[in-house]
């Protein structure tokens, strides 16, 4: 198991070592703006003092290595993000209450299509070629080339809107129970589910497909056994590395793709407030979802790295 | 209950529509194309054949907007929001602009616009991959590491995140989003390449005392072109789909140049009164991808040799 260990250990380095040099050119964003921060914020008419006195209070003064070291110790010891430049709260009370909505969506949407997935890419691999396959198939492809908002606007209009059932306006003034929460969130959580899902089922089946083909499968169909347990008992073990890759990358696509559907649905998540943000240059808030996103996927691949060998005999048990 | 059932009907009727006109195409193709391409589109399913025809319309209508469309771009033409009539066959936006038009010239703008971007990451990227491949070493090492980085970060968030830094224009985006997707070009094109560098006839070039630039051009191009091409097909896709999400975001193409994404946004507020106006831009956007991806699909499957 030793190695094992050494390897998620190596994996973790690496994964450190790839998001300080995110972090790094993340901080590097506000050195290459053009023009001056204060200058800009404060508009034409600011006296020389004023911008000064601004620059110091931001800190824009300091030399870039250390307004780096610093913008880094205080993320890293207290989580610290700094002060937005567009409403000079902190961006750590911004981000925080946003995120817990974020991953609430993602896990909504994760629930119910990884399950959704599996199981129509194993019923495409196990009937290929057949109607439901082709059907399958061409839908899977369909959705995949559609717009998240195109998805989106057609659910509305199809289940909100005139005589609708569900919201379209994601609305959390006040904090919902669990229930309410499903039922508020169901159309944004279904549009991503829908966007994710052909791919997810395309990568199973064709995971499964490639390995019907090797000969320990057709010497199990020689024996005489069912499709069914072929499928599950043979192949899908050894399908499972590439399928936990899909997984991963799309639980990843699912945190950080759901900008645009949360715009849609006016759902406060990070998607909105980096879009907002972006729109009047507030770098420090963007700097810190960013961050925040980027830490998150990279996360996703590695833990995705370490299920796919768990998930490999031969790589757990090597000699 | 009988709203969803017409709601079947009418998809079924739109998808044996298209599966007809992609018949029809593919037909009219063979009897037109010279012999071995007529060859090769016997082999097509008729989504791609539909998809070539789709591609084929969207070219013509690009090419000549001014032509077809009824008003100008950015001609004032009637009163605000005006309902679908005879002589403004969708209606005006909230300025009064003709909607057809505007949906005539969108594709020219957003389709060039994701077409330059393309282009421009294929260079960058597949001429680094292809040389990295070829010269290896220290160059390939510093190369792959820094793609290594770049793709560390989501795609979207990094567009973001790029586009606070240098500030919003069409050349800053077409420029920010050539750098991200040339990236995953580079990873393409290196792969298929370090393939292609090992073998002996290669071997036999590099022996001949061929340079560089022949090297790449002459014998490792060729055999990547294949896989390279299909590729293009999907990041066109990608990048299409990317723009029009910054312009629905109100960050990509700004007004008044005609745009899909930004036209859906604009009539957003439409569609929780059952009115179907910002799904015609969506669907321009939709159909042009799911006909781009039908192609590279049947050129995928081509390609692979895959006979299941």
């Amino acid at each position: 198991m030793s190695h094992i260990l050494k390897m998620i250990a190596q994996r973790l380095a690496l994964g450190l070592v790839t998001l300080f040099v995110v972090s790094l050119i993340i901080a590097l964003g506000t050195e290459l703006l053009p023009g001056d921060f204060a200058q800009e914020r404060l508009g034409q008419s600011a006296t020389p003092e004023t911008v000064a006195a601004l620059r110091a209070q931001l800190g824009l003064d300091q030399p870039f290595h250390i307004r780096y070291l610093t913008w880094l110790r205080d993320i890293v010891t207290s989580g610290d993000f700094g002060v937005s430049l567009a409403n000079g709260n902190p961006v750590t009370e911004q981000i925080s209450e946003r995120l817990r909505y974020t991953l609430w969506l993602a896990f909504y949407a994760a629930a119910i299509s990884v399950p959704l997935s599996l199981t129509l890419g194993i019923l495409a691999a196990l009937f290929r070629n057949s109607f439901f396959d082709r059907f399958a198939n061409a839908s899977a492809l369909t959705s995949i080339s559609f717009p998240e908002f195109f998805v989106a606007y057609i659910l509305i209009f199809l289940l909100a809107g005139a005589g609708g059932v569900f919201p379209s306006m994601v609305n959390f003034r006040t904090d919902p129970t669990f229930s309410e929460y499903l039922y508020r969130a169901f159309l944004p959580a279904i549009t991503l589910t829908l966007v994710v899902t052909a791919h997810m089922m395309r990568m199973t089946r064709a995971a499964i497909i490639n390995l019907l083909a090797s000969p320990y499968i057709e010497m199990a169909r020689l024996k005489g056994i069912k499709p069914m347990r072929v499928v599950l008992r043979h192949a899908l073990p050894n399908a499972l590395a590439p399928i936990i890759n899909v997984i991963a990358l799309n639980l990843a696509y699912l945190i950080t793709g759901v900008v645009v559907v949360e715009v849609v649905f006016v759902y406060p998540g990070l998607g909105q407030l980096m879009v907002d943000s972006v729109r009047v240059r507030d770098m420090p808030v963007v700097q810190g979802v960013a961050l925040i996103f980027a830490a998150a996927y990279v996360l996703l691949n590695l833990t995705a790295d370490v299920l796919a060998t768990l998930s490999n005999p031969r790589l757990v048990h090597k000699r | 209950m009988l709203g969803f059932l017409t709601g079947l009907f009418w998809v079924a009727v739109v998808v044996i529509a298209a599966l007809a006109a992609g018949w029809v195409f593919r037909t009219a193709a063979i009897a037109v194309a010279p012999k071995k391409v007529a060859k090769a589109l016997r082999t097509a399913p008729l989504t791609a054949s539909f998809g070539m025809l789709m591609i084929l319309v969207y070219i013509v209508v690009a090419i000549f907007a001014p032509l077809i469309a009824p008003f100008g771009e950015t001609e004032v033409v009637s009163v605000r929001n005006a309902a679908w009539d005879d002589q403004f066959l969708l209606g005006t936006d909230n300025l009064g602009r003709d909607l057809l038009s505007r949906l005539i010239y969108a594709a020219r703008n957003t389709v060039g616009i994701a077409f330059v971007t393309t282009a421009l990451a294929f260079i960058v990227g597949s001429v680094l991959g292809l040389l990295a491949a070829t010269i290896g070493g220290w160059f390939d090492q510093i190369v792959s590491r820094a793609v290594d980085v770049l793709m560390a970060i989501p795609a979207l968030i990094f567009v973001l995140l790029l586009l606070t830094i240098v500030g919003q224009s069409i050349i800053n985006m077409i420029l920010v989003i050539a750098l991200i997707d040339s990236t995953r070009v580079y990873r393409l094109a290196r792969a298929v390449a370090m393939n292609i560098v090992v073998m002996d006839y290669v071997e036999a070039a590099r022996l001949r005392g061929e340079g560089l630039w022949r090297l790449i051009t002459r014998e490792i191009l060729p055999n990547a072109m294949a896989p390279l091409v299909a590729e293009f097909g999907l990041r066109f896709c990608f990048v299409f789909l990317t723009i029009s999400a910054l312009s629905f975001l109100g960050l990509g193409i700004q007004p008044p140049l005609a745009d899909w994404g930004q036209m859906v946004k604009e009539f957003s507020g439409l569609i929780t009164f059952g009115i179907i106006t910002p799904l015609l831009p969506a669907g321009c956007i939709a159909l042009l991808t799911v006909s781009v991806n039908f192609v590279v699909d049947w050129q995928l499957h081509r390609a692979s040799g895959l006979k299941e």
